[in-house]
């Protein structure tokens, strides 16, 4: 399926271009009729993770994202794309909303990680992320997650439990950055390069270890080099499986979100 | 010279009935700074003295000092993890702490009965690779809630981590899907799941099943976070309060129902059982 082969190295830089397409460039080519709402309804409105509701070719959707800045300011609002706890309980109640009034749910991953700060442990980072994990893992309608860019650690898995994962060719999902894991495992942070390529983190790998379902083909030298033809591909890989998902049985579909990720993990007894 | 010194020094060490409590092996309390022996250490069942800070113990002793005696009927003693990733030399690694420690992986698992009520129990043992979670850990911790929700038992779980095992890479970090949807199931069939907080509880087992309990208990002054404290201190250059991510604040912040000591935990958790009709079988 992949046009171009690279290295996770390769990868990395190309996601880190700044001209790479950010959910605010897909949502008005994806959507129609699209509503932001804001909030958590306990603490506040987190900038980098943004949910409201659309139509995908007529169908009423969730959509919830993470959301990467282009310059300084963009960066301010949504903090580098790293949420805070209140964005993750922001994304659980748009999932139950959704889980409410049958609408299938979609997942945009583009972060390097949670956000580590102090207000992110007072507020409870880590509670957040599980109950989002322990939610969507039974919530009672169809979840679809696509990564964009990058995918760190459990930031990224707490929107990432769903029926179908796909990654785009050039995006990569991983345990924590690859600076942070060479900085823990080395102690030494500048082994950047040498960590990416021994983590396994590119779409290819993610198919191989049986994490994500589905890649998402680039054009020719990566997304931002043609907007509308990257949207083209993800739009109908949304289409066609929205429509597939939701002819399952939902307590059926429930059974396989939960054998997909149980299956995960090698051992020997 | 030197030779004569390191004989002086070697005697020393290795004549017990002459050390006197300067020579003896010494904890230094990694919150309050305050020295004692080791010896001392081992018999206030590894409390300090000082300011209370509830240190680690292993998963060997945390069963014998919660459920009652031979009551234990492990699970999955042997089960090993492979290495997903190819990571250079965990294999190696691995088996050098196995010998060390006489643990498979990170966690102890098995049905035991704590004062007659039976419980699904879990304990981590942070000398298991910093008790990391892997493919071993993720797995037993799914089969704790699993076989817990099948024989309609309560589950309760020590947790000690480092988070997850950067060694096996992606599959680490799926194993927190795998355990939190396990405990889901389990809390859907209206059992009682309730999570002890021991030190450190840190990253993506924080941010899975320890943080999903119906009950969240903790030891005094033990470290609980999702972030690392250099990590956070490295993003905001400056130094954090002494009891930042300490178990008190946790409770301050509404993320702990109570804070018991190793003394009492026992008793506590078998009150706690009984109130939710996990009653001894002389008792039902």
């Amino acid at each position: 399926m992949e046009n171009e082969t690279r290295t996770a190295w390769e990868c990395l830089q190309l996601i880190h271009n700044k001209n790479r397409p950010t959910i605010n460039d897909y949502i008005p080519l994806i959507f129609t009729d699209f509503y932001e709402m804001h909030g958590d309804r306990h603490y506040g409105d987190d900038g980098a993770i943004m949910g409201g509701i659309g139509r995908l070719n007529n169908i009423p959707v969730t959509i919830i994202a993470q959301v990467k800045g282009r310059d300084i300011n963009e960066n301010k609002n949504c903090n580098f794309a790293m949420p805070h706890p209140e964005g993750y309980r922001k994304a659980l109640r748009l999932a139950k909303q959704a889980e409410k009034f049958h609408r299938p749910v979609i997942c945009f991953i583009d972060t390097p990680g949670a956000f580590c700060g102090v207000a992110a442990e007072e507020r409870g980072q880590g509670e957040a992320i599980a109950k989002n994990i322990a939610e969507f893992m039974i919530l009672r309608t169809p979840i679809i997650s696509v990564v964009l860019g990058e995918a760190g650690s459990g930031g990224a898995l707490a929107l990432g439990v769903c029926d179908e994962l796909a990654m785009l060719e050039n995006a990569m999902y991983s345990v924590l950055s690859p600076r942070g894991f060479a900085s823990i495992l080395w102690k030494d942070a500048s082994r950047e390069q040498e960590a990416c390529e021994i983590m396994k983190i590119t779409a290819k790998d993610m198919l191989e270890l049986k994490i994500a379902e589905t890649v998402i083909e680039e054009p020719l030298g990566g997304a931002h080099n043609d907007l509308d033809k990257i949207t083209e591909n993800i739009k109908e890989f949304l289409s066609h499986k929205i429509s597939e998902i939701s002819q399952k049985d939902i307590d059926e579909l429930l059974k396989e979100r939960y054998t997909k990720f149980r299956k995960i993990g090698e051992f020997t007894e | 010279m030197l030779e004569d010194l390191f004989k002086i020094v070697t005697k020393r060490f290795n004549d017990d009935n002459t050390k006197t409590d300067a020579e003896k092996p010494k904890f230094k309390c990694p919150r309050c700074q305050n020295v004692i022996t080791e010896e001392h250490y081992v018999e206030l069942v590894k409390v300090c003295p000082n300011c209370n800070y509830h240190g680690r113990v292993t998963a060997r002793e945390r069963i014998m000092m919660t459920v009652d005696k031979d009551s234990f009927i492990e699970f999955d003693k042997d089960m090993k993890s492979c290495n997903p990733i190819d990571y250079p030399e965990y294999e190696e690694k691995q088996q050098e702490i196995r010998e060390k420690t006489g643990l498979s992986d990170a966690v102890v698992t098995g049905e035991a009965k704590i004062k007659g009520s039976r419980v699904i129990i879990a304990v981590m043992d942070s000398r298991y690779m910093m008790a990391s979670m892997g493919s071993v850990v993720g797995e037993k911790i799914t089969r704790v809630f699993e076989t817990a929700t099948e024989r309609k038992l309560p589950v309760v779980i020590f947790t000690a981590s480092g988070g997850a095992r950067m060694q096996e890479g992606i599959v680490s970090l799926m194993q927190m899907a795998k355990t939190s949807g396990a405990v889901s199931l389990h809390n859907q069939a209206g059992l009682l799941y309730i999570t002890v907080l021991t030190d450190p509880t840190t990253g993506g087992v924080t941010a899975s099943f320890a943080s999903l309990g119906d009950i969240i208990i903790a030891e005094p002054k033990v470290l609980v976070g999702f972030a690392g404290r250099r990590v956070i201190e490295g993003t905001i250059k400056q130094r954090l309060p002494d009891d930042f991510q300490l178990a008190e604040f946790l409770q301050e912040k509404g993320f702990v129902d109570m804070i018991v000591e190793r003394k009492k935990m026992r008793s506590t958790l078998s009150h706690l059982l009984k109130l939710h009709g996990y009653l001894p079988e002389s008792e039902e």
